[in-house]
């Protein structure tokens, strides 16, 4: 009786043991080396973070990031010349046709701020979209215009030309900035618009974050706008922006967060099309969200729904991409903040476990 | 020249070079047929109107045409030439006639460094130093003096058309001076004593050893050129990469190069995508002209200098 139940236990501990490495978190014991990905520059740092804690978590799996551009990781994605695709923008209704058996994982939340420098004015200037899109068309051309003055009537706003500032590389960042403008300004949406390189009425270009980060610094009464990393590392100042609630929001972690959690709870499956998904144009209309900033944007991950139309694709490696992607919504979501970004909200972390757990391998389930 | 049975090495020789200017000739072709045929939607959508267009419209209308990137790429490039040349030549003729012997070598190292710094640092150097320089103290006094004409009117910022000019002749100093120093030490000693002999001071020396090495200052400048007409990183840094034809050099501009390197990579639209192999190829094509006719001015000089001799 005794060994009867020495054995049903050491045989449940056995089974828990072999379901647990079968399970999501564990190892994929049958594959030793790369994962190829490509895509946007803006989540790059926090992927690189992603693989070189991956590779202690599970030695002989490395993944290497390509950051060559939304662009570019779509079209090498399309291609099936990479393992996974990363983009800051999903696919559009072109492209999703396109492609067939695309699934969209969102991996990380980011947000895009206004940044300026005014000698003299250190913080606290506050601006509505509408404003803010009149200063990018080249209406309001001087900080001392009567539109900025009455949203500000304890600064002291001196009468000089604006400088605008914007990107000149073609970049998601650009897209969510110039999708925030078409959402807030009529004028912009039918003579500018949104897209990863616009005609900009105004400005100087400048390439890269960095770039512009280093052109608003040059510039005294410049205005910009950066990744939210950016802005903090390069300790900018910051434009307190209006939300449609009504609320000047500053560019903070739990803005970013509060978007996200607004903007969650109307996204699509991983393996419908999400063209029309933006955190931007969610919080258009959304007068609850008092919290949220309103320039914040998912970065995704691309992924085939079954492996097997990659080449070089073996049933291993891509059970071993999927484990990755699964540590990376889950405990990798811990790094986002340090470098950042905003990790995921929970109701996105449970979209995402649907998502991957459609991933197959000729037909075969990963997870 | 006598002749000399070939012999098995030079056979071998001789093929090697073959096939190494073969695969030059290849690759020139390969490049131009990839540009062609990438950028055949493009071409045949707008035609003629790509190169006088002055929309770049990748988000709405959709229309590409590149004249103001043609322009800011040859003004720039004619700044650079205009500023660099003159003292690349003051450079060469000082490290091969003038500067004391032992100074040359040192002299010469420390102009040759300058071509090894990279362009990201000559624009990190533009946007940091060069630019905010010029615009608080140069620009002024410009403006003071030549404000009158249009070319030099209008605010600034310190980035713009001639800034980006400006650092593209520091870029090409190297080049021009070290390729020209090398030419006018070419000339042969007997030609310097000659005119010594009859009583020439150093300088009419110099002057004839320049007129002497006029076709090997035209190879010079003609380097400078294509580095100048196909600079990047330096002059997206510091033009402002802003898309039209500036009424002002002080204003921001754009070059083929600079959109190019800009615009690539997050490009998805395949009329956009062609558009940009377009800047490619009409940048390929310029560069093209200006080495032939650089050549066709030195072989025109070479045959002039051959009829002086005759004389």
């Amino acid at each position: 009786m005794v060994v009867v139940a020495v054995l049903a236990i050491v045989g449940v501990g056995l089974l828990a043991a072999s379901l647990l490495q079968g399970g999501p978190s564990g190892t994929a014991p049958g594959f030793r080396g790369q994962l190829q990905g490509a895509g946007a520059t803006f989540p790059y740092p926090f992927y690189s973070k992603l693989a070189a804690e991956y590779s202690k978590v599970v030695p002989g799996v490395q993944v290497n990031y390509n950051s060559i551009g939304s662009g570019g990781g779509i079209r090498q994605f399309t291609d099936k010349t990479v393992d996974f695709g990363a983009s800051d923008a999903p696919l559009t209704g072109a492209q999703y046709s396109g492609v067939e058996g695309v699934l969209h994982v969102p991996m990380v939340i980011g947000g895009v701020v206004a940044a300026y420098n005014v000698p003299g004015l250190s913080s606290g200037l506050r601006l509505t979209g509408d404003v803010l899109a009149r200063i990018f068309l080249g209406e309001i051309t001087s900080w001392g215009d009567q539109d900025i003055r009455s949203l500000n009537p304890s600064l002291d706003l001196p009468d000089k030309p604006i400088v605008v500032v914007h990107r000149s590389d073609g970049s998601g960042t650009t897209f969510v900035w110039t999708q925030y403008l078409s959402t807030v300004s009529e004028a912009w949406a039918s003579r500018v618009g949104a897209s990863t390189s616009v005609n900009w009425p105004v400005g100087l270009g400048g390439s890269g974050n960095n770039g512009v980060a280093g052109l608003i610094q040059q510039n005294p009464y410049s205005i910009g706008y950066v990744e939210y990393t950016y802005a903090v590392l390069n300790d900018m100042t910051v434009v307190y922006l209006q939300n449609a609630a009504g609320m000047f929001v500053p560019p903070t972690a739990e803005a970013f967060s509060a978007a996200a959690e607004a903007a969650s709870l109307s996204l699509p499956r991983g393996d419908q099309s999400w063209s029309q998904v933006s955190i931007v144009r969610a919080l258009a209309n959304d007068t609850r969200a008092g919290a949220a900033y309103p320039v914040t944007s998912f970065t995704y991950v691309l992924i085939y729904r079954d492996m097997s139309v990659v080449p070089g694709m073996n049933l291993d490696k891509a059970r071993a991409l999927v484990k990755f992607l699964w540590w990376a919504i889950h405990e990798g979501q811990s790094y986002a903040q340090p470098l950042g970004y905003v990790p995921l909200p929970s109701s996105v972390v449970t979209l995402d476990e649907a998502t991957l757990r459609m991933v197959t391998f000729s037909g075969e389930p990963l997870l | 020249m006598p002749s000399h049975p070939i012999r098995g090495g030079d056979r071998i020789f001789r093929a090697a070079a073959m096939a190494a200017a073969t695969i030059a000739l290849f690759l020139v072709l390969g490049i131009a047929y990839t540009l062609l045929e990438g950028s055949y939607p493009s071409v045949g959508r707008f035609g003629l109107g790509f190169i006088l267009g002055t929309e770049w419209d990748p988000a709405i209308k959709m229309a590409f045409g590149a004249l103001p990137l043609i322009w800011g790429t040859l003004v720039t490039s004619a700044i650079a030439l205009l500023l660099g040349v003159p003292v690349s030549l003051g450079v060469g003729l000082l490290l091969s006639e003038f500067a004391p012997r032992r100074s040359r070598f040192p002299l010469s190292l420390l102009v040759e460094l300058l071509a090894a710094v990279p362009s990201v640092v000559y624009g990190l150097w533009g946007i940091f130093i060069l630019a905010p320089t010029l615009r608080d103290f140069v620009y002024p006094a410009l403006q003071a003096a030549l404000g009158f004409l249009p070319s030099f009117s209008g605010s600034y910022s310190g980035l713009g058309v001639l800034t980006a000019g400006i650092i593209l002749a520091i870029m090409i100093v190297p080049t021009v001076s070290a390729v020209s120093r090398e030419v006018f030490s070419a000339v042969p000693n007997s030609q310097r004593e000659a005119f010594f002999a009859i009583g020439a001071t150093r300088w009419e020396v110099a002057r004839h050893v320049f007129s002497y090495a006029r076709s090997g200052v035209i190879g010079a400048v003609t380097l400078g050129l294509g580095r100048a007409l196909g600079e990047t990183m330096a002059v997206t840094m510091v033009i402002g990469n802003r898309f039209e034809i500036p009424s002002s050099l002080f204003q921001p501009g754009y070059t083929m190069a600079a959109l190019i390197a800009s615009e690539f990579n997050e490009a998805t639209d395949p009329l956009y995508v062609s558009s940009i192999v377009e800047v490619g190829l009409l940048l390929f094509a310029i560069t093209l002209s200006v080495s032939i006719v650089a050549r066709l001015l030195v072989r025109r000089s070479m045959k002039l200098f051959r009829e002086v001799g005759n004389e």
